[in-house]
């Protein structure tokens, strides 16, 4: 187990080190301690590692991860985990906006609640909230699952594309061309996944999600959609 | 039309066209009135505005003495990103390819993009759809971009560029996203941008993860942290608020200021913002250059030009108002064969002609440069199209360094803005040099 | 662009703390406004009289101001220099004479802020900086609230740095970018508001000082700004008895309240927090969108 404290080391130097490790390292395990709210912490990572990391973080944190398993054991602000590519990141207190934006694959858990725009422009990520997503959620999301099992906030899936959602509470309303799609087999078998790699397979009943999805009706531009544009 | 013959009970005037609803704009409020769209092409402005042709130099005389061509130097070369990263990139010419996206032009055009510009020495920039293996290949230096959409957005591409680009905005539509039609999300590129096939794509006119300098500042410093500050990072804006603009690109970390006219091309927006928003190039440029050096940062944190650059005397006029280097768009496509009157028949079965035709959207280029249907974009030879960019990118080069040399200079970079002189008022003002045998330049000393 | 702190203590053995805590906030907040920095911190004051915080061009055509003024308003007046800036304290009723005597005697002093317990300081330059220019750290009191700011499109003058007052014991200071400030200004000059810069914050501290002169309370004042403003913004004000907060609609500005049984924090990110007392088992969230938010003493 390696420590950082970053109270201590240079942030450029946690990173700088982090980006040295190979897919074959045995330096498998890391502590970073005292983020105090620092951006840019564990960000792109590019090995199957575990960075635990005690504390807040700032924007940013686990930025195009690749591979990495990191866990925040507190509170991440904006762009946690962006355009992250594989691997899983963990928080377990609260994230800020735009977090898992544009992400294209992994998992991204949240333990507490997303604020504005969770899972902007997704482009293959999942995303599991435990608690609520504010407004603008999954805006121009293009692919992946967002599962929340709080509540939604305005303008749930604005101009989504194929990205799948699941909202297990209310929705305080949907954006252009989001509709309430039908719950079948297939969508609770991967609901059911989901919530298994997220740990919380059997402890939530999938039956009580919605899905949400594309209208397609901005697939292709007609005039008498204007007012959704 | 013969006159009015005697006995005649009306008399008409000659028929007279309005200048105000001219054909012009007659014909688009019927195209309007039919199709219910706004009208979408490709290009950039294309109206008669103020530009660097207003300008001119001022070469060697009595008082001036000029270099000999050839035997006595005139360098061209500059390096970009000193100011923070570890590798900054020197070209060796000022010229560079600016982005164009892989989806709006074919594989085959962005290959021939990256043969030519490094033939010379100069680097080439990925556009809104990511990094593709053809261009890295060919590409000896490679500019990634980073832009609202994120399309193909990746962290192994990030590594592997000389330079990271982060575009806020660029000259046909800042402020724009805007919509694409749906004919050249092909295959390839609804795999690359993740999209399905053939819809039409709506583009995000912010980034989804940051928004406003000071927070642009904190993405920069990631971006840095990501590629462990080896690559300059350069922020791209559309010519809007230039003085204001640069400032800001400075203060939130920048590298490199990239500043795009309004005659910047694009693939495809609304025409109503190709014409209607943003400013000319010439008027762009010289708040820029005052804002870097009311910061002491001209010529520490690099200026690159684009927008309507077509010879080397605009290449020559933009370095002598204090930019450290251009950017061609649509000059590379022209050399690479775009808009080639040889296609003359293809242009008017398409309702166009040679030089006219701009709907780059519908992807069914006769030139095989802005598709993606197989059989149009194999009719260009990417080594043959090459070394066509590599000729016209010499020749931009000589033609620079002809001008500098005839005013004294034994480096681009040392021509000025008191090189020049205006031929209008409003070229005057908005360049900053003084009417051609005159003292004045309007604005300054109060009248 | 910019940064915004404020902290609002509930507990009053804090008080002498409170200039270096916001000092502390203000540091971590350089990187994304280093180019001016203002504070406003609301101390200690007298039954029946009146703070004012002068600027003027040095401490030199401040230091003989506080004599001449004394004999205006009658009584001495309590003078603190700290580099640029003059606090007084004048009798209530004697507030409008000393003015009239200041712009009289020196015209090249402005009245930053006035108010029963309210002081601004703001300077061009690193918040850092200006913040030891003004020492305050030694500064004590119930709040404050303070700024650092990336000039986006008006010139980095001292008149340009925020807090803006809005009236007796008010000020605003604002993250963002407004985009209709200029038609706002003009109807504000319309009725008879006067502006010293092409400042967007400017304006919006001038709509909220309107309104309120209208007769609406500052929160009424900042629910009507939603409608009547356009743009980005995070706005924090400050009172007399705490401080409000309020992000537009969109809220891509962000914006992070801390909470503890001693006090309540606001930070643009949530590092310019981590140096407050108890801040590890604090209450961390965000305000939501277009909801005023405010705290105040009872």
């Amino acid at each position: 187990m390696r420590t950082v404290d970053l109270a201590a080391t240079p942030l450029r130097e946690l990173n700088a080190a982090l980006h040295r490790l190979t897919l074959e390292t045995n330096e498998t395990r890391w502590r970073v301690l005292n983020p105090r709210g620092a951006h840019a912490v564990a960000v792109g990572l590019d090995a199957p590692v575990r960075v635990e990391i005690e504390g807040h973080v700032g924007y940013y944190c686990a930025g195009m991860n690749k591979h990495a398993d990191v866990v925040i054991n507190g509170n991440a602000g904006q762009g946690v985990a962006e355009n992250m590519m594989s691997g899983r990141v963990h928080v377990i207190g609260d994230v800020s906006q735009a977090a898992g934006a544009t992400g294209c694959g992994g998992l991204l858990v949240v333990d507490g609640n997303a604020s504005a725009r969770c899972g902007i422009s997704m482009k293959g990520i999942d995303i599991v909230v435990k608690g609520s997503v504010g407004h603008m959620s999954a805006f121009m999301a293009q692919a992946g699952n967002l599962v929340v099992l709080g509540d939604a906030g305005e303008a749930l899936g604005d101009s989504i594309y194929e990205a799948r959602l699941y909202v297990r509470g209310s929705v305080k309303g949907l954006g252009a061309d989001c509709i309430e799609k039908p719950l079948r087999e297939e969508h609770k078998k991967d609901l059911r996944r989901l919530l298994e790699a997220a740990k919380l397979g059997g402890k939530v009943d999938v039956a009580e999600f919605k899905r949400y999805g594309s209208a397609r009706g901005l697939y292709h531009f007609h005039i008498d959609n204007l007012g959704s544009y | 039309m013969s006159d009015p013959k005697d006995g005649d009970r009306w008399i008409h005037t000659p028929p007279r066209k309005s200048a105000t609803f001219d054909d012009a704009a007659i014909a688009e409020i019927r195209r309007a009135a039919a199709t219910g769209i706004y009208d979408i092409r490709g290009a950039g402005t294309k109206r008669k505005l103020p530009h660097l042709d207003d300008l001119l130099f001022i070469g060697a005389s009595i008082s001036r003495y000029p270099l000999e061509g050839y035997r006595e130097k005139c360098a061209t070369d500059v390096t970009l990103g000193a100011r923070f990263a570890r590798q900054p990139i020197t070209l060796k010419i000022p010229i560079t390819i600016a982005g164009m996206s892989f989806g709006s032009l074919s594989a085959q055009a962005k290959e021939a993009l990256g043969r030519g510009a490094s033939a010379v020495g100069t680097s080439t920039t990925t556009g809104d759809g990511g990094m593709t293996a053809e261009e890295r290949g060919h590409s000896s230096l490679l500019v990634y971009q980073v832009l609202p959409s994120r399309y193909g957005m990746n962290p192994d591409d990030l590594r592997k560029a000389d330079a990271i680009e982060v575009v806020v905005g660029q000259g046909a539509k800042p402020g724009g996203g805007g919509m694409l039609l749906g004919q050249k999300i092909s295959k390839r590129v609804a795999a690359m941008r993740t999209l399905p096939e053939g819809i039409d794509q709506r583009s995000a006119c912010r980034h989804p993860d940051w928004t406003g300098p000071d927070d642009l500042e904190i993405k920069i410093h990631e971006l840095r942290e990501i590629t462990d500050w080896q690559k300059p990072i350069y922020v791209k804006v559309g010519a809007s608020r230039p003085y204001y603009d640069t400032a800001l690109a400075v203060k939130a970390g920048a590298d490199v200021v990239v500043l795009d006219g309004m005659q910047g091309g694009t693939a495809a927006t609304q025409e109503v913002f190709i014409e209607h928003v943003g400013i000319p190039t010439l008027a762009a440029i010289r708040p820029a250059v005052k804002a870097l050096q009311e910061l002491g940062m001209h010529r520490k944190v690099q200026l690159i030009v684009s927008g309507g650059i077509r010879n080397g005397a605009d290449v020559a006029k933009c370095l002598a108002l204090g930019a450290d280097a251009v950017s061609i768009g649509t000059a590379a496509l022209v050399a690479l064969g775009d808009n080639d009157p040889n296609l003359e028949d293809e242009y008017r079965k398409l309702g166009t002609t040679a030089g006219a035709y701009d709907d780059w959207h519908e992807g069914r280029d006769p030139a095989g440069i802005t598709t993606q249907d197989p059989l149009l974009a194999a009719r260009l030879d990417p080594v043959l199209a090459g070394k066509r960019l590599a000729n016209y990118l010499s020749v931009l080069t000589l033609e620079a360094q002809t001008i500098a040399r005839a005013c004294g200079k034994s480096h681009v970079h040392n021509l000025e803005p008191e090189d020049l002189v205006a031929l209008t008022i409003e070229a005057a003002a908005m360049a900053g040099v003084p009417l051609a045998g005159t003292d004045w330049i309007p604005g300054r000393g109060g009248y | 662009m910019c940064g915004i702190v404020g902290l609002f203590l509930k507990d009053k053995a804090l008080e002498p703390e409170l200039g270096g805590l916001v000092a502390g906030m203000l540091a971590t907040m350089c990187d994304r406004g280093p180019d001016s920095a203002g504070f406003a911190v609301y101390g200690a004051g007298k039954p029946g009289a009146v703070k004012l915080t002068l600027r003027g061009p040095s401490r030199a055509a401040l230091e003989p101001l506080a004599q001449e003024l004394a004999m205006v308003a009658g009584t001495p007046v309590a003078p603190v220099l700290r580099d640029t800036h003059l606090t007084i304290m004048v009798p209530a009723a004697k507030e409008q004479a000393v003015r009239d005597e200041l712009a009289a005697i020196a015209p090249d002093v402005t009245v930053v802020g006035t108010g029963k317990r309210m002081e601004i300081f703001k300077e061009v330059g690193r918040p850092d900086t200006v913040a030891a220019r003004f020492d305050l750290a030694h500064m004590q009191g119930t709040h404050a609230i303070g700024h650092t700011r990336m000039a986006t499109e008006s010139a980095v003058t001292t008149n340009g740095a925020h807090p803006f007052t809005t009236g007796a014991d008010q000020c605003l200071v604002h993250n963002g970018s407004l985009s209709n400030h200029n038609a706002v200004r003009r109807t504000l000059v319309r009725e008879g508001l006067r502006f010293e810069t092409d400042n967007d914050s400017e304006v919006a501290a001038g709509y909220l000082t309107w309104r309120m002169r209208e007769g609406l309370s500052l929160g009424e004042a900042l629910d009507a700004s939603l409608a009547d403003l356009d743009g980005f913004y995070t706005f924090v004000v400050g009172t007399e008895s705490g401080f409000g907060v309020l992000r537009d609609p969109v809220a891509c500005k962000p914006a992070v309240v801390a909470e503890t049984d001693r006090w309540v924090a606001f930070g643009t990110e949530y590092r310019a927090l981590v140096d407050l007392p108890g801040i590890a088992a604090a209450k961390v969230w965000e305000p939501e969108p277009a909801k005023v938010y405010f705290w105040e003493r009872s």
